[in-house]
């Protein structure tokens, strides 16, 4: 065993556990944070999309031990304390950014890094910024809406943000 | 999927990183972004008796300038290449192929030192190394040792690094002025490559062509000698010995490998 110490959602944690681990199941399991989901557990889908020292990483496939000494933020960490949902996330209700919910998580914490990343994206860098994402429900025109939508929200709006869909 | 149990050790320099090695010999692996080597431990394709991280090794991190080449270090994730003003100034075809790397997740955690390490012959970096002409920085027992990429790479998977050597730096010739395309063929967005192909300056080199990354020798020998482009990409297949799979047989390879070729020493980039 090994002893790790890091932040998640911004509380300080530490724990023994085996190298092995991964980090999705440190915070499904160990944590009870059910948000990030595990889908194809081949670093392809991004269902378990969290945030490492706020960058997004696929937590199927980055060990609990790699994340000691940092940060981790997952979907649940975005929520305010009363309850208010991040500007990414009331995107994704407004704009039906999602449907049967799976990929919703990941979506999200892929979304909050590409905006930090770049806070003006066109529609085809939000495309491509969530290539590593896959949604089988929505064919993607109301995520990419959401995101785009956050961007404004956040950034003000930019002349390049019209989705045609 | 769960890997297999190891021991985790995390070492604070590269000199400490050697000494592990030495201390586990051959049943140690390095782990740097862990993109290569933990889905092939968790399907047990390896099975690591111990792991050695060499991540949080400051000194084998970052992109500088020494002399006439860019000194890229090992553990410098695909974003950091990808978005670094100074490489895409002086090696603007290594960002390039950093960015087509996976997707923004896994660029946030794979390093070139671990892509060139894993030698995937259809992976981004490597084409792009040979294309460049740089090479390896290999530090072991012995020393420090400099691999041209033309030599680095053995096989499928396999290259000259020894069970206790250590990739430390990946060294690129300075080329602000230099033509440049790069070309990769995908099915979906963030595969690996069905056939890729990179030109730079006379040189070309091609992904999934061969158990490495190959150089399209007759190509560059028709560059040479006066050809068009289009008269030397129809060499580019020449000496390869590409695979067949689900995605594209032989032939189907050949024929891309010509096509991109031609595109690539076009400078195109899309």
């Amino acid at each position: 065993m090994t002893e790790i110490k890091l932040t998640v959602n911004g509380t300080a944690r530490s724990d023994e556990v085996e190298p092995r681990l991964l980090l999705i199941h440190y915070l499904r399991e160990t944590l009870g944070l059910r948000a990030a989901n595990v889908g194809c557990d081949t670093t392809s889908c991004g269902a378990c999309t969290v945030l490492l020292d706020g960058e997004s990483v696929k937590s199927c496939t980055v060990l609990a031990v790699q994340a000691s000494n940092r940060s981790v933020t997952t979907t649940e960490g975005l929520v305010a304390e009363d309850g208010t949902m991040s500007a990414v996330q009331q995107a994704f209700r407004e704009n039906h950014g999602l449907q049967c919910g799976f990929c919703t998580p990941g979506m999200v914490m892929a979304a909050t890094s590409l905006l930090a990343e770049n806070p003006h994206p066109t529609e085809q860098e939000v495309r491509e910024g969530l290539e590593g994402n896959f949604c089988r429900c929505t064919g993607y025109h109301n995520i990419v809406r959401s995101v785009l939508a956050a961007a404004d929200k956040l950034a003000g709006p930019s002349s390049s943000t019209e989705v045609n869909a | 999927m769960i890997p297999a149990s190891f021991d985790y050790e995390v070492a604070d320099s590269a000199a400490h990183a050697l000494a592990l090695l030495a201390e586990h010999g051959e049943d140690a692996k390095l782990l740097a972004g862990g993109h290569s080597l933990l889905p092939m431990m968790k399907v047990r394709l390896a099975q690591p008796a111990v792991l050695i991280d060499i991540a949080r090794v400051a000194e084998l991190s970052g992109i500088r300038i020494e002399g006439d080449e860019v000194v890229i270090g090992a553990t410098t994730r695909h974003a950091e290449l990808a978005g670094s003003d100074l490489l895409k100034a002086e090696a603007p075809i290594l960002a390039h192929a950093a960015a087509q790397v996976g997707d923004p997740q896994i660029r946030h955690r794979g390093t070139i030192g671990g892509s060139l390490a894993h030698a995937d012959p259809s992976a981004d970096l490597p084409m792009a190394l040979l294309a460049l002409g740089g090479s390896v920085e290999i530090t072991g027992p012995a020393g420090v040792r400099t691999v041209g990429a033309d030599d680095f790479f053995t096989g499928p998977f396999e290259s000259v690094i020894g069970p206790d050597e250590l990739l430390t730096a990946v060294r690129a010739p300075r080329g602000a002025g230099v033509a440049w395309g790069y070309q990769k063929f995908v099915r979906r967005a963030n595969d690996w490559a069905i056939v890729g192909a990179a030109a730079y300056g006379g040189r070309v080199a091609l992904a999934s062509m061969g158990g490495t990354p190959l150089r399209a020798t007759a190509t560059e020998e028709a560059l040479k000698s006066g050809a068009s482009i289009a008269e030397a990409a129809q060499l580019a297949a020449e000496g390869t010995s590409p695979g067949y799979d689900f995605h594209a047989d032989v032939d189907y390879r050949q024929h891309l490998a010509r096509v991109l070729t031609k595109r690539a020493l076009e400078g195109k980039t899309g």
